[in-house]
C-alpha cells in the first residue's frame, strides 16, 4: 500500500500516474502534440521528457488521425500507448481510427491481436475557451462498442483510474475537465493504488433521490443537493457502466435525477434512464430528469453560462421529483 | 533498360525587398505610390490592432487571442491582391487578412471577447469564419473553388494554413481533388517556424513546404514571407493564373511568429531568444519603411499621423466592441437550424 501523500490537482495527479506507470513499466510510452518540450498544453505531462527521453515521449506532428492510428499500430505490437488529443473539439478525425480500428481489433482477429491504448482528452466547459475548445461529446464514444469511456472527478480517482485504464487490455477514452483540472487539491497517495474500471462511487448516502452524475457536473451536483435527503453517485466510468450500484440506489430512493454537462439529445443520461426503466421501473415514485446542456452548438464564452446546468435548474428537477 | 530519372522538381523562392529597403527591380510588382502607401498603413493598422488584442486580454476584457506579430507581411501583402468577388478560408491567425479585406474591426474585438455576432461576416465579403480546428478548412476552399468553376464565375478561392496545417490529412485530401480538378485555388501557408512548441523541422522531413504541391500535381513557390511585395506579386499572379484555368497554387511564406502562440502560450518555454532576436532584423514593416523613406514616401509626419489614425479606428472599434447589447439568451439556440425544434422550445422555457 502506498505511504506518503501528498495535496495535489487533477493536473498533478494524472502526471504522478503517468510517470509511475511509466517507471513501472517500460511499454508504456506518450505521444501527442506539445506533449514532451512544452509538457503539454495543460502541463499534464511536464517534466515527463526529462525523465523519460524522447522514444517514449513523443512530440508529433499536428494530426490527430496519425497520432490515435499510430497508437494503434503500436499497442498492436506491444507498448502500451498514452494519446494526448489537446482538446475534445479536436478528436474528430481520429474517430475514424478509434471507430473503425481500436474498437474492433479484438473482435476482428479473435482475440489474436489486441489494442490497449489509451486517449487522454481534456473535455468540457467552464473555462471561458474559445470555439470548439469546450466540447462534452463522451456519448459518441459510449455508442461505439469496443472502447471503454472513464471520465474522473477529483485527483483521487483520477490517479487510480488512470492507472487501471493503462493496464486495460483495450481502448480506454479518458475525458479530463478541463474547469476540474486546477479547481480541487486533494491528498494523492504516491505509489500504486488502483480503482477499478466500471465501478461507481457513492459519495453521499441518502434516502429520497439518487443524483446521478460524472467529472465536472459532479460538484455541481454536489453543491445543489443541500438540503435534500440526496444520494449522489460519480459514475466515473460510463462504459461500463455500473447498473448495479444504481439499481441499489433506485431501490432505495425511487427517485432519480442525471445531470450531465453533454447535449440533452443521446447524451449519456438517456442510457442511464433507459436502464432504470427496463430494470428498476417498479422501484420508480416518480419521473427520471435529465438536467443537461441544451440542443445548440457548444457557445462561446460570453455564452457558456447559459448552457451550463445550474445549480438551480438542478434544485427544481429535484423538487419536481420530490412532488411524487 | 536504362534507369532514368523521369521526374524532377523545381522549387523557386522569391525575395523582392530586402532588410535594408532596396528591391530587385527586375521583380516589383506593379504598384503604384499610393497602393504602396495604402499596403503600409494596414501593416500599421494591423499591427496595431494586435497591440490592442493583446493588452486587452491582458485587462480581462477578451479571451485567448492569437497574435499576428511578424507575420503581417504575408497576411496584408496576399490579401491585397484578392479582390472582393473572391472566396477566403483563413485559418485562426489572419486578422491582417480581415483588416484588409475590409472586416468590420469592431467585430472582431467583439468575436475575440467570446460573443459570436463578431463572426457575421458583412454582406458584401466572402471571408469564411475563423477555423480553430488546424486544417479542416483546406478541403472547404476546394469545393467552393469546385462551385465557382461549375458556376462558371470568374473567382479564385484563397485558403489560409500554418506549417502545421500542412501535416493534417485534410490538408493532403484537399490538395489532392484541387490537382486533380485543377480548380481556380490558392493555398497560402505562413510558415511561421512553429505550431506552438512543435518546430517546422518536427512538422515535416522534407525540405520546404512548398515541394508538397508538386506531389499533387500543381506548383509550389516559397517566398519570403516578411516582404511584401514578393508575397503581393506571387499571390496576385497565382489569382490571375486561378482565374484563367491555370489551377491551383500553393504559396510557402516563410516568416515567424513573434509572440506567443496564443496569450495561453508562454514561448519561452520552448525556444531561444537569440532565434527570436535573429527574427528581428527582418521584421516586415521595418524594410517596408526603409524603401519608402529612399523613395520619398515617408517622413515623420506621415508616420505619426497614420500611427494616430491606427490608434483612433482601434480606441472606437473597442468602445463599439464593448458597448454592443449584451447577447440574449435566445441566440444560444436561434442559429442550430433555421427553425427552433420542438424540443429547444421546451428548453428555452427554463430562461
Ligand atoms: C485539429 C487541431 N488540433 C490541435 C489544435 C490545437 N492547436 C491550435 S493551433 C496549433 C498549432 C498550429 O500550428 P500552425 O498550423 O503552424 O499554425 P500557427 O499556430 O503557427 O499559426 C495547435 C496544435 C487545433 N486547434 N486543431
Amino acid at each position: 500500500m502506498p505511504q506518503n501523500s501528498k495535496k495535489l490537482n487533477m493536473v498533478q495527479a494524472i502526471n504522478l500516474a503517468l510517470k509511475e506507470e511509466m517507471q513501472r513499466d517500460k511499454d508504456v510510452v506518450i505521444l501527442g502534440e506539445d506533449v514532451g518540450r512544452d509538457g503539454g498544453v495543460f502541463r499534464v505531462t511536464e517534466g515527463l521528457l526529462e525523465l523519460f527521453g524522447e522514444q517514449r515521449v513523443i512530440d508529433t506532428p499536428l494530426a490527430e488521425s496519425g497520432i490515435v492510428g499510430v497508437a494503434i499500430g503500436m499497442a498492436a505490437y506491444g507498448l502500451k500507448p498514452i494519446a494526448e488529443i489537446q482538446f475534445m473539439g479536436f478528436i474528430y478525425s481520429a474517430i475514424d481510427q478509434i471507430f473503425s480500428h481500436a474498437s474492433r481489433i479484438r473482435n476482428r482477429t479473435r482475440g489474436r491481436f489486441t489494442c490497449p491504448l489509451v486517449i487522454r482528452i481534456p473535455y468540457g466547459a467552464g473555462i471561458k475557451a474559445p470555439d470548439l475548445h469546450s466540447e462534452s461529446t463522451e456519448a459518441l464514444f459510449c455508442h461505439m462498442p469496443g472502447v471503454k469511456v472513464v471520465v474522473p472527478s477529483s485527483p483521487y480517482n483520477a490517479k487510480g483510474l488512470l492507472i487501471s485504464s493503462i493496464r486495460d487490455p483495450d481502448p480506454v477514452i479518458f475525458l479530463e475537465s478541463t474547469r476540474l483540472y486546477r479547481l480541487i487539491k486533494e491528498e494523492v497517495p504516491e505509489g500504486e493504488y488502483t480503482i477499478p474500471l466500471g465501478r461507481a462511487r457513492i459519495v453521499q448516502e441518502g434516502r429520497d433521490v439518487t443524483i446521478i452524475a460524472w467529472g465536472s457536473m459532479l460538484h455541481r451536483a454536489i453543491q445543489a443537493v443541500e438540503g435534500f435527503d440526496a444520494e449522489v453517485i460519480d459514475l466515473m466510468t460510463l462504459v461500463p457502466f455500473d447498473e448495479e450500484a444504481i439499481f441499489k440506489s433506485v431501490k432505495k430512493t425511487g427517485r432519480v435525477v442525471i445531470i450531465h454537462e453533454a447535449p440533452k439529445t443521446c447524451g449519456f443520461g438517456a442510457e442511464i434512464s433507459a436502464t432504470i426503466s427496463e430494470d428498476a421501473m417498479l422501484y420508480l415514485k416518480a419521473p427520471i430528469i435529465r438536467v443537461a446542456g441544451y440542443d445548440v452548438v457548444m457557445p462561446l464564452p460570453k455564452l457558456e453560462d447559459y448552457y451550463m446546468p445550474t445549480e438551480g435548474r438542478i434544485r427544481k428537477a429535484m423538487e419536481e421529483v420530490m412532488k411524487y | 533498360m536504362p534507369e532514368e530519372i523521369i521526374e524532377s522538381l523545381n522549387v523557386r523562392y522569391i525575395n523582392i525587398l530586402n532588410e535594408n529597403g532596396d528591391v530587385d527591380e527586375s521583380l516589383m510588382p506593379s504598384l503604384s505610390q499610393s497602393e504602396i502607401k495604402k499596403i503600409y498603413e494596414l501593416l500599421i493598422l494591423s499591427r496595431t490592432f494586435d497591440r490592442y488584442a493583446l493588452n486587452l486580454q491582458r485587462e480581462g476584457r477578451i479571451g485567448t487571442y492569437a497574435s499576428i506579430l511578424g507575420q503581417e507581411a504575408s497576411q496584408i501583402g496576399s490579401a491585397f491582391a484578392i479582390e472582393k468577388s473572391d472566396w477566403v478560408f483563413p485559418s485562426f491567425r489572419e486578422m491582417g487578412v480581415y483588416i484588409t479585406l475590409g472586416y468590420p474591426v469592431y467585430m472582431l474585438f467583439q468575436y475575440w471577447s467570446g460573443d459570436e455576432r463578431g463572426m457575421q461576416t458583412p454582406e458584401g465579403l466572402n471571408i469564411f469564419p475563423l477555423c480553430v480546428p488546424v486544417g479542416t478548412q483546406v478541403p472547404h476552399a476546394v469545393g467552393a473553388a469546385m462551385a465557382a468553376k461549375y458556376k462558371g464565375d470568374k473567382i479564385a478561392v484563397i485558403c489560409y494554413f500554418g506549417d502545421g496545417g500542412t501535416s493534417k490529412g485534410d490538408f493532403h485530401e484537399g490538395f489532392n481533388m484541387a490537382g486533380v480538378f485543377k480548380l481556380p485555388v490558392v493555398f497560402i501557408c505562413q510558415n511561421n517556424q512553429w505550431a506552438i512548441s512543435v518546430p517546422r523541422s518536427r512538422q515535416t522531413a522534407s525540405k520546404t513546404l512548398a515541394q508538397k504541391a508538386f506531389a499533387y500535381g500543381f506548383e509550389g513557390i516559397q517566398v519570403d514571407g516578411n516582404d511584401v511585395f514578393a508575397v503581393y506579386k506571387v499571390v496576385r499572379e497565382a489569382l490571375d493564373k486561378a482565374k484563367d484555368g491555370g489551377g491551383p497554387t500553393f504559396i510557402e511564406c516563410v516568416t515567424y511568429r513573434m509572440g506567443d502562440h496564443t496569450t495561453a502560450d508562454d514561448a519561452s518555454r520552448y525556444r531561444s531568444k537569440d532565434e527570436v532576436e535573429a527574427w528581428r532584423s527582418k521584421d516586415p514593416i521595418a524594410r517596408l519603411k526603409l524603401f519608402m523613406e529612399k523613395n520619398m514616401l515617408w517622413t515623420d509626419e506621415y508616420q505619426k499621423e497614420i500611427e494616430g489614425k491606427a490608434k483612433d479606428m482601434n480606441d472606437e472599434a473597442v468602445k463599439m466592441a464593448e458597448s454592443v447589447e449584451k447577447q440574449h439568451f435566445e441566440e444560444m439556440f436561434k442559429y442550430t437550424y433555421e427553425r427552433l425544434t420542438f424540443r429547444q422550445i421546451k428548453e428555452m422555457k427554463d430562461f
